[in-house]
């Protein structure tokens, strides 16, 4: 399955052209990027590993783009996400976040439910679900 | 101006004009702490305007229709409330704006209820005048402060959905009655498998006989969650906990906390205490809270009477809604640029600066107040998602539900096609393009790789919703603006 987290998940994987441009557009807004990796999608799993600090004072999107394609170098099996931090009054979170790089193959969630009380359920996804478990993904 | 007369002669039983009164005060200059409304009314014929602003005044604070000499027992002079100024309306013969100042000690602190009361308790029926509309307000820091504000808010809403950068997008579930909580639970699950981030209850889905509430929670969250583990994405469904009494909304809001939902949903006719009751149960309880304005057309569309939206945004972001319904300037329901435009802005800004033209009358400071979130629905469809982003900009819901589940291949298909399309819409936003103009290009191409999206553009290329606005502001950039 195709996890589609992130601001740019429907369409066809951007280009590094394109990612460059995005780059541009959040240095443009004065936004601080980042880049952040992780084998768990999960999605409340909040913190993915920093790729090291937010480019605070970086100008060019090029720099950008090297830091993203050294991190893919390193993780090539991982996902790693784009994101940007916007420091105003009255926002001080991110701006925008997009997937740059997935593993080969996504395994998808295992939905594990549990009956309780009366007719209600509780469900709990796993992540690194197995190839024939993401298959019947919600059917155990 | 009033004419000035002693107290004794002030107080003698009787009836006096409201001006001599001293509810017209034009040399008033309004304190930091004054809240300031500006209402347009309609004189009946041959009522001076100032008498009838300074019977607004009065009326919506101290006065009744004669002296009564209990109010010497007062600071009276304090809690009148003071009309200060009267501009005439530009291009109308009979209409005035009223600006009219409240001192603070009028009102109960955090209290929705009892602001309202004061200013549109009695006044709307006035015989003095023919019509009344309360168009702005502002809001002193010192009474807002005493609000809690929304719940969670734009940005909290998208840290813990962890969605950031486009509109979010939504669909209401059709046909709104008949559904049986199965099926219904069908459609929530091909929209948000499809692409949506949010599915929806109608306003008058609450618990009948085709479908009882527990029933819709329980397959609903069902399908919440089997489109979670098949995205990997966050996902919500507004289960609509509207009901009779203040108990049975609890009762269901708790349920729908028990099953994990992130987000709950009231209508507008519950009433203002009622939305304050479930904003700060929805505080309490790290809820979502979406409103849908039911009922608002009634007061809020003809100019000339009523409230004005916008005020009625202020008061709903001070209740402490995350979400509201505010137009969509291009669907089915009303929706001038500008004005939806001026209720976009009091939703989402931290400080509004006067603008006449989006028919903000006052400077207004939040004071911190988290943003509320608007919500855009009613016959949009994405063809029109240049103009969407155009118009609504980012921090918006997107509601497509004809044009989701009315999508000829399907509600799936109809999910994706919104979303592709607007990903698209994003990406050429950010890449600096005219995507104004070239909207319909950037979408047709973006079709080629994505059939459903092709779909779309074609079953509904001719939708458009062109008819006149009826609420619409009054100053448009080349006239000189009076105020």
């Amino acid at each position: 399955m195709r996890i589609t987290q992130g601001t740019f998940s429907f369409l066809p994987e951007l280009t590094d052209e394109q990612i460059k441009k995005q780059v541009k557009y959040c240095l443009d807004q004065n936004y601080a990027v980042n880049i952040e990796y992780t084998d768990d999608p999960h999605p409340r799993n909040t913190y993915w590993e920093m790729w090291g600090l937010p480019m605070f004072d970086l100008k060019d999107p090029a720099g950008v783009l090297m830091e993203i394609n050294e991190c893919r170098k390193a993780y090539p099996d991982h996902y790693i996400r784009v994101g940007a931090f916007d420091n105003e009054r009255g926002t001080e979170s991110l701006r925008i976040s997009f997937i740059v790089n997935r593993p080969a193959h996504e395994p998808g969630f295992r939905l594990q439910r549990t009956e309780t009380d009366g007719r209600c359920i509780r469900y709990t996804a796993h992540a690194y679900a197995r190839l024939t478990e993401a298959r019947n993904a919600g059917s155990d | 101006m009033s004419k000035v007369i002693s107290a004794a002669d002030r107080y003698k039983a009787g009836v006096l004009e409201y001006k001599q009164m001293g509810y017209w005060e034009p040399d008033y200059q309004p304190k930091d702490t004054d809240l300031i409304c500006l209402f347009r009314i309609t004189p009946q014929s041959g009522v001076d305007p100032e008498e009838a602003a300074a019977a607004v005044a009065g009326e919506s604070s101290t006065a009744t229709w004669t002296v009564v000499w209990t109010d010497r027992l007062t600071a009276c002079e304090l809690y009148r409330a003071k009309a200060y100024r009267v501009d005439p309306v530009p291009n109308s013969e009979d209409q005035y704006f009223t600006y009219i100042a409240y001192d603070l000690d009028l009102f109960e602190p955090g209290s929705i209820a009892n602001m309202t009361a004061s200013i549109i308790g009695n006044v709307f029926g006035f015989k003095a005048l023919k019509c009344l509309r309360l168009e702005d307000m502002r809001i002193p820091v010192a009474y807002m402060k005493t609000f809690q504000g929304p719940a969670s808010g734009i940005v909290v809403e998208r840290e813990r959905l962890e969605k950031y950068g486009r509109p979010l997008l939504g669909a209401t579930v059709k046909p709104k009655l008949g559904l049986s909580g199965r099926n219904y639970g069908r459609v929530v699950y091909e929209a948000l498998k499809g692409g949506l981030d949010f599915t929806k209850d109608d306003e008058n889905i609450n618990s009948q006989p085709f479908m009882h509430w527990r029933d819709r929670f329980l397959y609903c969250m069902e399908a919440v969650n089997r489109s979670q583990a098949m995205t990997g994405e966050v996902k919500g469904h507004y289960l609509n906990v509207t009901a009779a009494t203040m108990e049975d909304m609890y009762e269901r809001a708790e349920f729908a906390k028990s099953l994990g939902s992130v987000i709950v949903m009231i209508d507008l006719v519950v009433g203002y205490t009622a939305i304050q009751s479930m904003a700060k149960w929805a505080r309490g309880n790290d809820m979502i809270l979406h409103l849908h304005r039911a009922g608002h057309g009634t007061y809020t569309r003809q100019k000339s009477h009523g409230i004005s939206f916008r005020v009625i945004g202020k008061w709903m972001r001070m209740a402490g809604v995350d979400h509201i319904h505010a137009g969509t300037v291009v669907g089915k329901l009303e929706g001038d640029p500008r004005t939806v435009a001026g209720i976009y802005d009091v939703l989402r800004e931290t400080y509004n600066p006067k603008n006449l033209e989006h028919g903000i009358f006052f400077d207004q400071d939040w004071a911190s107040l988290n943003k509320t979130m608007p919500v855009a629905s009613g016959g949009i469809h994405a063809g029109q998602m240049h103009q969407l982003v155009h118009y609504l900009g980012e921090d918006v819901v997107l509601q497509f539900g004809g044009g989701t589940i009315g999508h000829p291949m399907g509600i799936e298909a109809g999910a994706t096609a919104n979303r592709v399309a607007l990903e698209t819409m994003i990406l050429a936003r950010n890449e600096g393009r005219d995507y104004i103009n070239e909207g319909p290009d950037i979408l047709q191409r973006a079709a080629r790789s994505c059939k459903p999206l092709q779909a779309a553009l074609d079953t509904w290329k001719d939708i458009t919703f062109n008819y006149e606005s009826t609420d619409t502001p009054d100053f448009v950039p080349v006239a000189t603006a009076v105020a």
